[in-house]
């Protein structure tokens, strides 16, 4: 444990890309294996489950260290983390030696899911008896069951990559699917073989992600270089047919085949040795158009849908490359192959269609689709250039995703709270109002858009007009005007307001404009029902 | 508070009316008397200066020659119009007291800046049985716990000693009165050169004239930035992090010593590459120890989480009030100005 505290604290607090690789390749080769196997699940994002609530221990917390509730709460407050507030506030006790990280995984953390809260309660105790501050800090992220340390998945593999000394790409195949950490895991990961598939069936490949397109389209050359399609907004997965076995994996590298078990059996269907890369999407079959995002995850959360389920929420699969034909890995091949290959390996129907190129002769074509992206349902374009391979990750100059414009609108900030982590201590967490009859109902929250010297502005501002207090929210005075962007605007009867936005955030403060000039609710109702009246 | 009390608040200060003197007050008034140096503390313009004389010479760096500054030890009482007055360790910086005031059998004390552990660089706090305490409470939150402050002194060098092996400058930040002295005095001076920072060069100086043992460092000047870069620690004020005068430096790292280091989210907000936990105020359990040795029956909080501290000490059927003081910053930004005395100014 001691030693994975310190990785957590080396990648908690460097900024520099270089300085994180090293400090996981240097825990990979160095570590017991064991705990160098739980370490790389979990910095992969993989969930360990969560095993105890946070409210629990802040209660033990408190009598462990014989603070009352209230201070707790304060200190909760100052240190904007719980788990690390937990971590300051009990009681350190004389040097022990931590136990390993795999113990502390597999015998505690994991084990409390499956005890009584008395006997959860012991072990916790007993655990931060054993610990000092920083490790406990390490042993509550991993009991949140939600364990992040500002390293992405791809910056994980290509240490595990530097420390095992293959190449990512192998390296990202060997991470994906389904493993659990054992004492095994390690000399799988490090073997000098490089399989070109995984001895598991069921392993889907590394994920090929496009980035951003922030210039303009001519800089990308010819228009002919480029296959356009449409940026489906759905879950991205591959459908994999082997050895008699159909599976779909999301790119969270989590199997959902359970959710969607009619798609899994329209696979079926597929050749043996079939991979293919798509997206699942709510589709409309009277519309011929996809549904919003909200209605499919309805269905993500089920591990097994029943079947008079299906019909309130029909998806699709939409292809739109081959990764494997005829059981050999075609992902070498240029994009315009794979698509050839992808065209003659089954026969569309409403269950498993194939994504259809956009013909363009020019770029100014794709400025006029962007302009009805929302009403065809989609959430903008992929660019993708005609002779790359499929590579995992997020190659550069390979794919690109251009997005619609979101939709604003101007309301006032009415309340603020303080932000996590790096944000701790300051108010960053802000909810926007609309006017409505003369008073601001609140529409929305946002976290995110302001530059960290805007942050720091707004968070004098909202201590200098702060107008009542209930717990960690205040109430400000509602004088400061910001844009606000979102994607998706829809009814919803839980929100005071009778809206909910999807990805609300700040666009930019609107120091021009008056708490009166703000956007009133009777605009956002007539926004929805043009919404709605598009579908 | 009722107009009797010994002292009481007013726009200029703490003031005490039976005597006739203010304490650390921030408009000039006829007698002032100064708990310690750092500038929200000690300001210029007031008529007569009374401190320990530990802490004189640093006082008239600060005020300036034509400042009156009249000294007394620690613990030699004086007589101010009928009122017993003496001055007693702190334990923050060189020469800051705790100030005693004695009426009619009637005792306050005001706490002025304070820490409980071991410091070379000053006299360590001493316990004042008292029936009133003014107290500070900076980090008045059980959150804060300090270390040993030799384990940090460790930290520190073996920081320097990491640097050093792959050719980085080490830019310690701290502030220039004080927390600078308390680093240098703890660093082992076998790893390689130090260096100061105008500011803290200044001060250190004043420090060794005042009798304060420290290990030997030179002025940080472009010479030596050049002759000494990757291999030297420096020492400068909070203000250097990210400035032109660091980039001499180059490359180096950045440290910083201060007691909100403590915190993740602040530490990661100073954006340096380390935070050393190393502060000069009293911590949480040190304040709840304090207080229950000075006997008092009244405690007034002022300077950081007032609030709190109020209703803890309410919960223990104690008398407890908050003053408002100018002394840092409110308990909303204190981590940006607590411990920020303008050391930079002095040249």
């Amino acid at each position: 444990m001691k030693r994975f505290t310190e990785l957590y604290f080396e990648l908690d607090e460097t900024t520099r890309t270089g300085e994180k690789v090293e400090a996981m390749a240097r825990y990979f080769r160095e570590a017991p294996r064991l705990d160098a196997a739980w370490a790389i699940f979990v910095l992969a994002g993989r969930k360990i489950g969560k095993a105890v609530s946070s409210r629990l221990l802040k209660k033990w917390a408190g009598e462990a260290s014989g603070h009352p509730d209230w201070l707790v709460d304060q200190c909760h407050r100052v240190v904007g983390d719980l788990s690390e507030t937990i971590s300051l506030l009990v009681p350190t006790h004389a040097d022990t030696d931590a136990p390993l990280l795999h113990e502390i995984i597999e015998d505690r953390v994991r084990a409390l899911s499956r005890v009584t809260q008395e006997s959860q309660r012991e072990v916790v105790l007993k655990t931060w008896a054993q610990l000092d501050t920083d490790e406990r800090l390490v042993f509550h992220k991993l009991l949140s069951g939600n364990f992040r340390v500002g390293v992405s998945k791809q910056l994980m593999i290509r240490a595990l990559a530097e420390a095992a000394g293959v190449s990512t790409a192998v390296m990202a195949h060997r991470l994906a699917g389904n493993w659990m950490p054992d004492e095994g895991t390690m000399d799988r990961l490090f073997s000098p073989h490089d399989p070109a598939i995984a001895s598991d069936p069921g392993t889907p490949y590394p994920f090929m992600l496009a980035h951003a397109l922030h210039e303009d389209l001519p800089s990308l050359g010819a228009i002919s270089d480029w296959l356009i399609e449409w940026k489906w907004d759905g879950i991205r997965a591959q459908m994999i047919r082997r050895a008699g076995h159909t599976m779909l994996w999301s790119r969270g590298d989590e199997m959902v085949s359970g959710a969607f078990p009619e798609l899994v059996h329209a696979a079926m269907t597929l050749a043996e040795g079939t991979v293919l890369d798509g997206e699942i999407v709510a589709w409309n079959e009277e519309t011929g158009r996809p549904e919003p995002f909200t209605r499919l995850q309805r269905r993500l959360n089920r591990q097994t849908v029943e079947q008079t389920f299906w019909p309130e929420v029909p998806v699709t699969f939409i292809a739109f490359d081959a990764l494997e034909i005829d059981g050999t890995d075609v992902r070498d091949r240029p994009l315009i192959e794979r698509r050839a290959l992808l065209e003659s390996s089954f026969t569309s129907t409403a269950l498993l269609r194939k994504s259809t190129a956009l013909e363009y002769a020019d770029w100014e074509g794709i400025s006029g689709i962007m302009a009805d992206s929302r009403q065809r349902g989609v959430e903008g374009v992929m660019l993708k250039r005609v002779v790359a391979p499929y590579s995992p990750g997020r190659p550069t100059g390979a794919w690109w995703k251009l997005k619609v414009e979101p939709y604003t609108m101007d309301a006032v900030m009415i309340a603020a709270e303080p932000g996590r982590g790096r944000r701790a201590g300051l108010l960053t967490d802000y909810t926007f109002g609309v006017w409505d009859a003369g008073t601001l109902v609140p529409i929305t929250k946002a976290y995110s858009g302001l530059t960290d010297a805007e942050i720091v502005e707004v968070d004098r501002f909202a201590r200098r007009h702060t107008i009542a207090r209930h717990g960690p929210v205040q109430t400000i005075e509602p004088l400061m005007v910001f844009e606000i962007g979102f994607e998706a605007i829809q009814s919803s009867p839980r929100h005071k307001s009778g809206i909910a936005l999807r990805f609300p955030r700040i666009l930019r403060v609107r120091k021009d404009k008056k708490p009166a000039d703000a956007d009133r609710l009777e605009t956002m109702r007539a926004l929805l029902s043009q919404v709605e009246a598009m579908r | 508070m009722p107009a009797q009390s010994l002292i009481i608040e007013t726009d200029r200060g703490l003031y005490c009316p039976a005597g006739d003197f203010y304490i650390d007050a921030w408009k000039s008034v006829p007698r002032n008397i100064i708990t310690h140096a750092h500038s929200d503390h000690a300001r210029r313009g007031s008529g007569r200066y009374l401190a320990a004389k530990d802490g004189v010479r640093l006082l008239q760096h600060r005020m300036g020659r034509e400042a009156v500054i009249d000294s007394v030890e620690y613990g030699q009482a004086i007589d101010l119009n009928g009122v017993q007055v003496s001055l007693h360790p702190a334990g923050h910086v060189l020469g800051s007291s705790q100030v005693r005031v004695e009426s009619k059998g009637e005792i306050w004390v005001i706490s002025g800046d304070y820490k409980r552990e071991m410091d070379r660089t000053c006299r360590r706090f001493e316990v004042m049985r008292c029936h009133t305490f003014i107290t500070e409470c900076t980090f008045g939150l059980p959150i804060f716990r300090w270390m040993d402050g030799a384990r940090v002194a460790e930290e520190i060098n073996a920081w320097w000693r990491e640097n050093q092996a792959i050719g980085r400058t080490s830019i310690l930040l701290a502030y220039s009165l004080g927390k600078a002295q308390r680093v240098l005095a703890g660093l082992d001076a076998g790893i390689g050169p130090i260096l100061l920072h105008g500011a803290v060069h200044a001060m250190t100086e004043a420090y060794r004239e005042s009798g304060v043992e420290l290990p030997a460092a030179e002025y940080a000047s472009v010479e030596n930035a050049k002759l000494h870069r990757g291999k030297a620690m420096v020492i400068a004020p909070p203000s250097a992090m990210n400035s032109t005068w660091a980039r001499k430096f180059s490359p180096f790292s950045t440290g910083v010593a201060s007691g909100w280091m403590q915190v993740r989210g602040f530490r990661r907000r100073r954006g340096a590459d380390r935070g050393f936990v190393l502060s000069d105020h009293v911590d949480f359990p040190g304040l709840l120890e304090t207080i229950e040795a000075t006997g008092a029956a009244h405690i007034i909080a002022t300077h950081g989480y007032t609030d709190a501290l109020v209703h803890l000490m309410r919960d223990r059927g104690k008398q407890a009030s908050a003053l408002q003081t100018r002394f840092g910053g409110e308990e909303e930004e204190a981590e940006e100005t607590a411990e920020m005395p303008d050391g930079e100014a002095v040249a």
